[in-house]
C-alpha cells in the first residue's frame, strides 16, 4: 500500500516535472499584488492588465501572481520565491515594494523588474506610474460644480507624493470654480481597509462635505456615500455599481496596454530600465463615463480632460501658492516640473489641513 | 444511544503525546478533500506545501527567518502560560522593543560608532520589551486588573507609538514622506550567516533561548515552581511559592523575548523601522506555543511546521495556482483539530443509553 502510494507520488511529480520542461520555452511572468485580487480596485485593476496581457500573449508567456504580499518583511521573500520560480520579468505593483524590489534585483541581475510607482531605478528595474493629478485636476472642476455645501471630503492613503499631487490637483481646480471652496481630508494610513474607509466617510459627511473623494482602494466609501445620499468620485476602478446614482466618475487604471508593451519588448530582447510617467495622452489611466451631473458639467468635465490630453492645459500651471502664501517656484516654464510634481511635499494655499509630519 | 463526552479519571498521557499526530493527520485528509473540490491534484499540492520547501536551501533558510521571531515569543509566552499569567500582549512588545532598538540605531546613523551598536540596541530591546510587559503584570498583582484585558489593550499604544514615530521625528528626510525610518547602518544590522542567503544571526540566539528555557524548566528550582504555580496553585501556596512574584518574573521574560524578536527583525529581514513589522507574530506565537505544548522544543517544531505552512502556501500559490486563502483555511483547520484533539486528553466520548444519562443528569 505504501509502496503504490509512494509509485503513485513520484508518478505524478514527474507528471509535474514534464510538463514544466515544456512551459519552459514560455516567458514567465510574474505579478507581486498589495490587495486580493478580488478588491475591486488597486490590485483588481493589475490583474485584469495580467488577463488582457494573456489573452494578447498567452502562447508566448505564462504568468503567476502572489496577492495579499504585505509590503513588510515578507516582500522579498516573495519577490524572490517568483525568481525562484523562472520568472524573468516581474511587476511589483505597490510603493512600499521598492526597496525589498531593489534589493532581489541587485541580487539577480538577469531578471527585468518593474516597480509601480516608486523612485528607486537599477540597471534591470523599470518603475512606472501614471499622472493620476491630471484626472484628479478634473474631478476638482466637477466637485466645485457639484458641491452645495462647498466642502469637500477626501479620504487620503499615506502622505506621499502621489497622494499629495492629486489633493493639490483637485485643490486648484475646484478654486477655479469657488474660491472658496473647503476640503476635509482624513488620512486612512492604508491603502486597503473596506472598514477604515467607511468609517472616514462616514466622519467627513458628517463634517460637512457632501462629495467624497478617495485615495484608497476599496468601494467603502461611495456605497456610504450612496446610502447617505451624497456623491462620490470612484478609485481605480468602475465603481458605479456600488453607487448608481452616486458616482460621478471615476479615475481608471488602465495597465493593460503598458504591460503587453513591455512584455513584448522582453520577448524581443530589447527591454531596457526606463521611467515611465504616462498620463491621459498616453493612456496611462482613463476618466469613467461623466454620469449624475447636468450637461453643462459634464461638458465642461469633457472639455478639460480634452485640453489636458492636447497638453494645452497643465494642472500645475504657475504661479502656484504654497499653504505659506509664498508662490512656489517654478521649474517647467510655466508649470512646475515633473520632478516637483513626483516629489511634492507640501500643500497649496487654501487646504485647511495640516501635511502629517511637516 | 448517545454519545456524551466524558471526563476522564486522570489525564491520559499516551492521547496527550498522539493527540497532535492525529490533528496533523486530520488535517491532511481534510485538506485533500478541499483540494479535490478545488479540482487542483492533492497529491502535488501537498507536496508543494510540506515536501517542495524542505527541498532546497533558498526554502529552509526562509523557514529558519519566518520562524525565528515565532519561536523566540512563543517560548517567553508558554513560560507564562504555565505559570498561570496569560500574555496576551507579546505583539506590543514585539513592537516595543522594535522601537527601542530602533531608536539607538536612528540615533547612531551615520556616526562613526562601532560594533557595539547591535548588541546595545539587543539589550533596549529586551529591556523595553521586559518593562512594557510589566505595566499589565504589576496591574495584575497590585489591582487584580485582567492581565489579558491589559495587555491585549497595550499592543494598540505600542502600534500607534511607533505609526507616530515613523511618521513623524525619526521618518527618513530622502523617504519621500513615506512612513519609514531610512535603512540601518551596517553595525546596526543583524549579520546574514549565509553570504547572499536571507538566514541571520537571530536564528542562533533563538536556538540558545530553545535551550536555556529547557533547561530552565527540567532542571531548576525556579522552573519547577513555574510549572507547580500553574498546575496546582494551592500547594504552591502550601509550598512557599509565590505566585505574584511569578507573574512579574514570567511576564518580564516573555517581555524580553518578544523585545528582542522585534529588534532582530527590524535589524535583520527589514533593516528599517516602519509601519506594518509583524504580520501578528505576537498573535501567531501564542498559537505556535500551545501547538508545541508550551515545552521548548514542541515550540521549536510548532514554529518551523506553522513557517513551512506559509513558504508551502507560497510555493502553492506559485506552483499551483492555490489562492492564498486556501493557506489561511489550512492554518485554521489544523487549530481547530490541535484544540479539537486535545480536548480528548481529558474527556473521552462514550456512548450511553438516553435514561441512564438522564440519571447521570439528575445526580
Amino acid at each position: 500500500m505504501r509502496k503504490s502510494f509512494l509509485a503513485l507520488a513520484t508518478g505524478l511529480l514527474l507528471a509535474g516535472s514534464v510538463s514544466a520542461t515544456s512551459a519552459a520555452d514560455k516567458l514567465k511572468v510574474g505579478f507581486i499584488y498589495l490587495g486580493p485580487i478580488g478588491d475591486l480596485g488597486w490590485t483588481y485593476q493589475h490583474d485584469l492588465a495580467r488577463q488582457a496581457l494573456v489573452k494578447e500573449l498567452g502562447d508566448k508567456i505564462e504568468t503567476t501572481y502572489l496577492e495579499n504580499v504585505p509590503e513588510g518583511p515578507d516582500a522579498e521573500r516573495s519577490i524572490e520565491q517568483l525568481v525562484r520560480a523562472g520568472n524573468k520579468l516581474i511587476f511589483t505593483t505597490s510603493f512600499g515594494y521598492m526597496d525589498p524590489t531593489l534589493k532581489v534585483a541587485k541580487k539577480y541581475p538577469n531578471v527585468h523588474f518593474e516597480h509601480a510607482t516608486g523612485y528607486k531605478r537599477n540597471p534591470n528595474m523599470s518603475t512606472y506610474s501614471a499622472k493620476w493629478w491630471q484626472g484628479r485636476y478634473i474631478q476638482g472642476l466637477i466637485a466645485a460644480k457639484m458641491s452645495k455645501s462647498g466642502v469637500l471630503g477626501y479620504i487620503g492613503s499615506f502622505p506621499i507624493p502621489e497622494v499629495v499631487s492629486g489633493i493639490n490637483a483637485t485643490m486648484l481646480a475646484a478654486q477655479t470654480i469657488n474660491p472658496n471652496i473647503k476640503a476635509k481630508i482624513i488620512w486612512a494610513n492604508t491603502w486597503f481597509d473596506p472598514g477604515k474607509e467607511a468609517d472616514a466617510a462616514k466622519a467627513l459627511i458628517d463634517q460637512g462635505a457632501d462629495v467624497i473623494m478617495q485615495h484608497t482602494d476599496s468601494p467603502a466609501a461611495m456605497q456610504i456615500a450612496s446610502e447617505r445620499g451624497k456623491l462620490a468620485f470612484g478609485q481605480d476602478s468602475e465603481m458605479i455599481k456600488f453607487g448608481p446614482k452616486t458616482q460621478l466618475t471615476s479615475i481608471l487604471d488602465t495597465w493593460g496596454p503598458y504591460y503587453i508593451e513591455r512584455v513584448k519588448a522582453e520577448l524581443a530582447g530589447t527591454w531596457k530600465s526606463e521611467d515611465s510617467w504616462g498620463g491621459l495622452d498616453s493612456h496611462m489611466f482613463a476618466m469613467a463615463p461623466y454620469t449624475n451631473m447636468p450637461d453643462e458639467v459634464k461638458k465642461m468635465a469633457e472639455d478639460a480632460q480634452a485640453a489636458i490630453t492636447a497638453g494645452k492645459l497643465h494642472p500645475f500651471k504657475c504661479p502656484i501658492i504654497g499653504q505659506d502664501g509664498k508662490p512656489v517656484e517654478c521649474k517647467g516654464g510655466d508649470h512646475l516640473d515633473d520632478g516637483q510634481i513626483l516629489g511634492m511635499n507640501f500643500y497649496v494655499k487654501g487646504i485647511d489641513d495640516k501635511l502629517p509630519g511637516k | 444511544m448517545q454519545l456524551v463526552l466524558e471526563k476522564r479519571a486522570e489525564r491520559s498521557n499516551t492521547i496527550a503525546l498522539v493527540s497532535p499526530l492525529i490533528a496533523i493527520a486530520l488535517t491532511i485528509v481534510t485538506m485533500v478533500i478541499l483540494f479535490a473540490i478545488l479540482g487542483k491534484n492533492p497529491l502535488l499540492a501537498l507536496h508543494a506545501y510540506f515536501i517542495a520547501p524542505l527541498t532546497d536551501s533558498y526554502s529552509l533558510q526562509e523557514i529558519a527567518v519566518k520562524a525565528t521571531p515565532l519561536v523566540m515569543i512563543a517560548i517567553g509566552l508558554s513560560l507564562c502560560y504555565l505559570a498561570n499569567a496569560w500574555n496576551i500582549g507579546a505583539e506590543g512588545q514585539f513592537l516595543i522593543g522594535a522601537v527601542a532598538g530602533s531608536w539607538f540605531a536612528v540615533k547612531t546613523q551615520g556616526t562613526d560608532a562601532g560594533a557595539w551598536v547591535l548588541p546595545a540596541m539587543l539589550v533596549l530591546a529586551a529591556a523595553a520589551g521586559a518593562l512594557y510587559a510589566l505595566i499589565p503584570a504589576i496591574c495584575k498583582v497590585k489591582f487584580g486588573a485582567s492581565e489579558i484585558l491589559t495587555s491585549l489593550m497595550l499592543v494598540y499604544v505600542a502600534d500607534l507609538l511607533l505609526d507616530y514615530l515613523v511618521r513623524g521625528p525619526w521618518r527618513d528626510p530622502h523617504g519621500f514622506n513615506f512612513p519609514t525610518t531610512a535603512e540601518f547602518d551596517p553595525v546596526a544590522t543583524v549579520p546574514l550567516l549565509i553570504e547572499g542567503g536571507r538566514l541571520h544571526l537571530g536564528s542562533i540566539i533563538v536556538l540558545l533561548v530553545v535551550a536555556a528555557a529547557a533547561i530552565l524548566l527540567a532542571r531548576t528550582i525556579k522552573g519547577f515552581e513555574i510549572r507547580v504555580v500553574g498546575a496546582a496553585p494551592r500547594a504552591a501556596r502550601f509550598g512557599g511559592f509565590n505566585a505574584n512574584q511569578l507573574i512579574i518574573l514570567t511576564f518580564a521574560v516573555s517581555g524580553a523575548l518578544a523585545g528582542l524578536a522585534g529588534i532582530i527583525e527590524v535589524a535583520g529581514p527589514v533593516g528599517h523601522l516602519q509601519p506594518g513589522i509583524s504580520p501578528g507574530y505576537g498573535f501567531t506565537a501564542i498559537i505556535v506555543a500551545f501547538l508545541g505544548r508550551l515545552n521548548p522544543l514542541g515550540i521549536l517544531i510548532a514554529g518551523l511546521f506553522l513557517a513551512l505552512t506559509f513558504i508551502g502556501g507560497e510555493q502553492a500559490q506559485i506552483a499551483m495556482k492555490i489562492p492564498l486563502d486556501v493557506t489561511k483555511v489550512f492554518q485554521g483547520v489544523l487549530l481547530f483539530y490541535v484544540l479539537a484533539c486535545d480536548s480528548l486528553i481529558l474527556y473521552r466520548f462514550k456512548l450511553v443509553s438516553s435514561n441512564q444519562q438522564v440519571t447521570r443528569g439528575v445526580g
